[in-house]
């Protein structure tokens, strides 16, 4: 089914889509249907500017377990380099 | 049924059309050459967007002696690839049942407005379009007959309504105003057999016509041959029901 589970978030970075890099200025999370991925449903994760038109997409269609474990993954790499005093926003205050 | 000795012609392209507050709209559009009559159906888009199974789904009707016309129920979200545009609409929680009772009604007036139209007109879709054929059907006047193929989400609990799908389509079932025609997966999580089986009720309740297949073996979007939900006999008897409920109704 269509399920209408999303969420958007406003973001800063960079992204690769199809026309090259664009800045990306928010994160389409859903858990519905996929274009690509052989599930009924998936998390959805599109980085976008919608500024620039539907076109300004970065997608990503994960499995409920990839999805959590990168989760996990951003996490603990975003602590270790904090503990190195490696973020830059760490920087940016110093 | 078309025989090997006949001709056989087809024309298909996109068109404007006016939908919801008159607004204009782009649509592709799929008739059989030739002065007819032809019936007409109405073809409303799935959640995955305005896509090539869609235009395929178009011309098959317009195979099958239909005038079809599939409105682009994202026009306003912009243009690009139908997959972007899906996207974008995803993450927005859809488009407003509102404005595709809009769009859909505006279908209708374009196919009814031809002058080889048999004047009958039908409408068709699947999966979130399979709920909204069932919506305009309820809401809209003028259809001769509906299909809606594992619509999710006839039946909401409260807590599933937004502004945008402020009321479950099963709280129109009063208003429906031709026959139905319902082909469901007992393995799909939306609907469920047992929502289906509700919608059911709700259908005997107000005494309307209506023909319900629950097929075994088969989950949500079984018609879908580019998606690991294919299955292949319930797809072939799927598309026998649609054509032999249509003619039926709209011969």
């Amino acid at each position: 089914m269509c399920t209408m589970i999303a969420r958007q978030v406003e973001v800063e970075g960079r992204g690769k889509g199809a026309g090259g890099w664009f800045t990306v200025r928010q994160a389409n999370v859903s858990y519905d249907h996929p274009f690509s991925l052989p599930l009924e449903h998936a998390l959805n994760i599109d980085f976008v500017n919608e500024a620039q038109g539907p076109g300004a997409r970065v997608a990503v269609e994960l499995t409920v377990e990839s999805a959590r474990t990168l989760v996990e993954t951003i996490q603990a790499v975003l602590t270790r380099a904090e503990a190195g005093g490696y973020l830059e926003e760490d920087r940016a205050h110093a | 049924m078309n025989q090997t000795d006949m001709y056989e012609g087809m024309l298909a392209e996109t068109v404007t059309m006016h939908g919801a507050s008159g607004d204009v709209i782009n649509a592709y559009f799929a008739r059989p050459l030739g002065p007819g009559p032809f019936p007409g159906v109405v073809l409303i888009h799935h959640l995955p967007g305005w896509d090539e199974w869609y235009r395929e789904a178009t011309r098959r009707f317009a195979h099958h002696g239909y005038s079809a016309l599939s409105p682009n129920l994202y026009f306003r979200d912009g243009h690009g690839s139908p997959e972007d545009v899906a996207a974008k609409v995803r993450a927005a929680g859809g488009v407003p049942d509102d404005q595709v009772v809009g769009d859909v009604g505006g279908a209708m007036r374009y196919l009814r407005s031809l002058p080889y139209i048999n004047g009958k007109v039908g409408v068709f879709g699947t999966c979130s379009g399979g709920r909204h054929a069932y919506l305009t059907a309820c809401r809209a006047k003028g259809f001769d007959a509906a299909v809606d193929c594992w619509g999710g989400r006839v039946v909401m609990s409260s807590e599933e309504l937004t502004p945008k799908q402020p009321v479950a389509p099963i709280d129109y079932t009063r208003d429906l105003s031709c026959p139905l025609l319902g082909l469901f997966g007992e393995e799909d999580k939306g609907p469920t057999p047992e929502q289906v089986t509700r919608h059911e009720e709700e259908l005997m309740k107000y005494s309307k016509t209506y023909e319900f297949h629950m097929y075994p073996n088969a989950g949500h979007g079984f018609f879908y041959y580019d998606r690991p939900a294919y299955r292949q006999q319930q797809a072939v008897d799927g598309w026998y029901k649609v054509f032999a409920f249509l003619e039926k109704h709209l011969g």
